[in-house]
């Protein structure tokens, strides 16, 4: 497999000592198991990849369709089903694990962030406030929609809305440690979405930017 | 046990006192100047204890050259190379912020005494000469 990817549980977040005794934030991962269930190819589909299944599920949770594409795969019932680009699939059936990864790796994570339902705009556009006293009564408001001229308001005008509950990647993060045998990832840093959230962790496609000094 | 609270015992150092509040405690702190490495020691009061586990922080104050200095420090963090409890002080709320306000003989705090039993009747002391001894009605 060429593309270094795999779907992970997220555990939830703590704070590791480094060796120079620097508190480091982590996400811990559940990372994998996950097996190829189909492969894309590019004279078939049009494009290569792989899809990857993620987290064993009690089979009658599934649909008939779901359960016959699992075992045409010769895999057990998964849970998630996700497709990634790959111009060097592995053949049906390949086992993907966290070992993939190894520590110092940087990695892109992506998940579905919380949902913050309908949020007003100072949430969810980061506007300011008004004026909170001598009798204002614009402390919350939006401002101005648009000019009397344009005698419309212009599409993609930031306004509240609902906020949240989206798919969010989050680039460049750094694996701090890989524990194989518990199928643990941890990512400095925070990802996307609550505990329990599935995301996908892939090697990172930023550029490598040439190292700035010694920290 | 979840896979969190395994992570965080793995960075529990296991000879750290247990600290509570309005304890006057030495904090042996490793400094790193240059290349070299020193311990400095800072003496003050805790006036408060947060987190768990190996997230476990301790605010202490002092006051240098009549300024109030306060740190916080992880307990667990290696940098701190140990942490002696000079004396307990007597306090009844876990944050003494209010300390803050006092100054001189104000921000004094009584020495905890008595040795108090923690969880199921704790504050009691127990007293020297015990009450069945003395208090029974047969004597």
């Amino acid at each position: 497999m060429s593309v270094k990817a795999v779907l992970a549980r997220k555990l939830g977040m703590t704070q590791l000592f480094g060796a120079d005794g620097r508190v480091e934030p982590v996400t811990v991962l559940r990372a994998g198991p996950c097996s190829v269930v189909q492969v894309k190819t590019r004279t078939r589909d049009g494009y290569d990849a792989v899809q990857l299944g993620f987290d064993t599920v009690d089979p009658r949770r599934l649909t008939r369709s779901r359960l016959g594409h699992c075992k045409a795969a010769g895999v057990g019932p998964v849970r998630h089903l996700v497709e990634i680009r790959d111009p060097e699939p592995d053949p049906v059936g390949t086992e993907v694990r966290v070992a993939v990864f190894s520590a110092g790796d940087l990695v892109d994570v992506t998940g579905r962030s919380k949902g913050k339902g309908f949020s007003g705009q100072h949430k969810r556009h980061h506007f300011g406030r008004g004026p909170v006293t001598h009798g204002s009564h614009n402390i919350k408001q939006p401002g101005s929609v648009g000019s009397v001229d344009a005698a419309r308001t212009l599409r993609g005008l930031r306004m509240a809305g609902h906020l949240g509950d989206s798919r969010v990647t989050v680039r460049r993060l750094r694996v701090v440690s890989v524990d194989p045998d518990r199928n643990l990832l941890l990512v400095r840093g925070a990802i996307p979405g609550a505990r329990t959230g599935m995301v996908v962790v892939r090697q990172s496609t930023a550029r490598v930017r040439k190292p700035r000094g010694h920290h | 046990m979840n896979v969190i609270d395994l992570l965080e015992r793995d960075q529990l150092k296991a000879d750290v006192p247990e600290l509570r509040p309005g304890d006057t405690v030495r904090v042996h702190v490793r400094v790193v100047e240059g290349t070299r490495e020193r311990i400095q020691v800072f003496e003050g009061v805790t006036i408060g204890v947060g987190g768990g586990g190996s997230r476990r922080t301790f605010t202490v104050r002092r006051i240098t050259h009549g300024v109030g200095v306060e740190r916080t420090f992880l307990l667990h963090s290696p940098r701190i190379a140990t942490v002696e409890v000079v004396r307990h002080g007597e306090v009844r709320r876990a944050k003494l912020y209010y300390l803050r306000t006092k100054v001189g003989k104000r921000a004094r705090l009584r020495e905890r005494r008595e040795t108090t039993v923690r969880g199921a009747g704790a504050g009691t002391p127990i007293a020297p000469g015990s009450v069945t001894a003395e208090g029974t009605p047969e004597a």
